[in-house]
């Protein structure tokens, strides 16, 4: 008893140093990951020929409910009918129609190749893996080529559906369904549970936690795509935030007229924010799927 | 409830393996019979093929008067209890025992009725709305059972359903699921590997090997008059002793030339045999015509102790009562004719 007492602040002392240590590395280094995003924030609050001719700026101005309010709602673009708001809208669209997308196609992918015996199974896997290879980069002409014939650019559908095709997705969902116990499966054939049932009352519940997972990545990898929807769209109705950022630069750099630097780091703003609520929100329900299921 | 009968049932796997060698066998309504044999021996693909979880090669599997060879697991009308149990984790205690009875289509008043009489049954009235997660291993193996009993099949199919459970819980289950077959009336296949729950609960045991089934009987015949130095060997514990011996003829077995024996019945074999002595059936003793025994190692079970040692040169056990006596080093025993049981020198089958 009285050694613990005798050791305990010592140890206490020893432990506070370190983590003092620690946090400071912890801190330090989340300021150095956050100071761009401050930055974006009190530039944002400036006008734009003051940003023009000083640069970034260190603190707050007072022109931030402008740049914001402009950003958002005024018409704006070259044929000034686009707001914030259609691009907002038209990120999420591609955000959560990618993510959706991509997950019940790899699921189906994945739950065929696992429980169905069918001659080339492993084949169609390995054809599909080997399409990692593949980015959209590297097949993004002929591509565009498939997709303009069918006369699908400007639209949602040849926004989305040419970004859902990709292994990522199939391969995580085949190798979670490998790891459920093949007793499962019986029991449930056993129960008079058809492909389709065993799919949606037990396949699709359990994998929660894995579709939250490959939700939040494919919302962030379809929100923050650029390259696709630049070359599939031309109509401003369908400008995404991130590709409207830039839009704002350019087309005001190629004039006479002075870029709208506050006005573009506002956006900037506004199209970190979606990415970083999914993560908390899935988050949380990560966490949940993860204490309450046991696979 | 049902009758179940198998005729020339065969399994071979794609990858060539035969599991199953032909066999022919016939299942009473109400009975339980516990399939056993060392690991690897085709219990479960027996099991497996009479379930439809795996196609049948060849044969007749007739479970009450239909042919099912070709019926999916769902329309069998039989219930399965796994070794893991297999309950489906993200639902409670009681959509796991209704789940089956949806898919059938039962209306909500019958399987709530049904359920609520399976869960009175297994006491697991404070656990449905619980996960499986949620529950210890002897709960989880009730409402794996549960979830047999509502759907009121003609078969149960047990998989080694207690060998995830410590001792204790195991005896208890072990008892809990016989009273519960009894009351019920269901038939029942029962696989397992061991040797205690298949003496116990079997009202027949069938003793597989290499994918036969080596010998049909109750469990006092199996343990009785073992059809096989395999079985002999399989069933009891410690296992049979089997000796290298020959056979005169004429009521006498010698063992190592010098050591001989009295047997009951004069068997017409004559020449080399194998003998099996159940270590249990062996007395200590003093008089003149026991057999010398030389003791090596004693292993305390409390009850009874276990006595290692060599008789005409061959290792053999020896049950003996625990009174705490000093045991000198050699030892007399008194071997009855009756407990000798001799079995043919290749083949192991019994004389
Ligand atoms: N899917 C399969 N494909 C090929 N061979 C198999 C397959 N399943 C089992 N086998 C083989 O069939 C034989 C019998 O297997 P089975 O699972 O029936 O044994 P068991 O008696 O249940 O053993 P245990 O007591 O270990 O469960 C074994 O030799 C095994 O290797
Ligand atoms: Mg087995």
């Amino acid at each position: 008893m009285t050694d613990t007492t005798s050791t305990t602040p010592r140890a206490k002392k020893r432990f506070r140093w370190s983590a003092v240590f620690d946090h400071s590395i912890l801190i330090l280094g989340s300021l150095f990951m956050l100071l761009p995003v401050f930055l974006a924030l009190t530039t944002s609050s400036h006008d734009n020929v003051e940003i023009q001719r000083e640069g970034l700026k260190f603190w707050f101005g007072s022109d931030i409910d402008e740049n914001f309010g402009n950003a958002m709602f005024e018409k704006g673009g070259f044929t000034k009918t686009v707001t914030g708001m259609t691009m907002l809208m038209n990120s999420f669209i591609l955000g959560i129609g990618f993510a959706i997308g991509k997950i019940i196609l790899s699921m189906m992918a994945a739950y065929a190749i696992v429980y169905f015996r069918f001659r080339f199974a492993t084949f169609a896997f390995w054809m599909i893996f080997t399409t990692i290879l593949l980015p959209l980069e590297v097949r993004i002409l002929p591509s565009y080529e498939v997709i303009q014939s069918i006369g699908l650019t400007n639209s949602y559908t040849g926004l989305i559906v040419p970004l859902l095709a990709s292994a990522t997705g199939t391969f995580f969902f085949r190798q979670f369904f490998l790891s459920v116990p093949e007793e499962l499966v019986e029991a449930a054939r056993i129960d008079g549970a058809g492909p389709v049932k065993f799919f949606i009352d037990i396949l699709v519940p359990l994998s929660q936690t894995m579709i939250a997972a490959i939700f939040i990545i494919m919302f962030v990898y379809g929100w923050n795509q650029y390259l696709w929807p630049t070359l599939i769209t031309t109509d401003e109705g369908l400008f995404t935030l991130v590709r409207g950022i830039r839009q704002i630069i350019q087309a005001y750099a190629e004039g006479s007229e002075i870029p709208e630097y506050g006005q573009a780091m506002a956006l900037a703003l506004i199209a970190m924010l979606p990415p970083v609520a999914i993560v908390i929100f899935f988050q949380s329900w990560f966490v949940k799927g993860l204490v309450e299921s046991d696979k | 409830m049902a009758n179940v009968s198998v005729k020339n049932i065969r399994k071979t796997y794609p990858n060539g393996t035969e599991a199953v060698m032909p066999c022919n066998f016939d299942i009473a309504d109400g009975e339980l019979v516990v399939l056993v044999g060392p690991s690897g021996c085709g219990k479960s693909t027996l099991l497996r093929m009479v379930a439809g979880l795996e196609d049948i090669t060849d044969g007749e599997l007739q479970i009450g008067d239909r042919v099912v060879n070709d019926l999916d697991p769902a329309e069998r009308d039989i219930a399965m209890v796994f070794q893991n149990y297999a309950l489906y984790p993200h639902m409670s205690v009681y959509k796991n025992m209704a789940y089956g009875l949806k898919n059938r289509g039962t209306s909500k008043e019958d399987i709530d009725h049904k359920v609520r009489e399976a869960s009175a049954m297994l006491n697991l009235d404070d656990y449905l709305d619980r996960r499986p997660s949620q529950l210890s291993g002897g709960q989880r193996q009730r409402v794996a059972m549960g979830r047999a009993i509502v759907r009121d099949p003609a078969l149960f199919l047990f998989d080694e359903p207690l060998s995830n459970l410590d001792a204790k819980l195991r005896n208890q289950m072990r008892i809990e699921i016989r009273n519960l077959q009894r009351r019920l009336g269901v038939t029942a296949m029962y696989v397992t590997h061991d040797q205690v729950e298949a003496m116990t609960m079997a009202d027949r045991i069938f003793v597989l090997n290499a994918g036969r089934i080596e010998q049909v009987g109750t469990p006092s015949e199996i343990y009785r008059t073992p059809a096989s130095t395999f079985v002999a060997s399989f069933m009891g514990a410690p296992p049979m002793n089997l000796l290298p011996a020959t056979y005169n003829g004429n009521g006498s077995v010698h063992l190592n030339g010098e050591t001989s024996l009295k047997v009951d019945a004069p068997k017409d074999h004559i020449g080399d045999i194998q003998l099996g002595i159940r270590p249990e059936e062996v007395k200590l003793a003093t008089g003149k015509s026991a057999t010398p025994f030389k003791l090596e190692l004693i292993e305390e079970l409390g009850a009874s102790r276990l006595l290692h040692g060599k008789l005409a040169g061959h290792d053999f056990t020896v049950n003996a009562p625990n009174n705490d006596a000093p045991l000198a080093d050699n030892l007399m025993l008194d071997i009855p004719s009756d407990a000798l049981h001799m079995f043919d020198h290749e083949t192991g089958k019994r004389l």
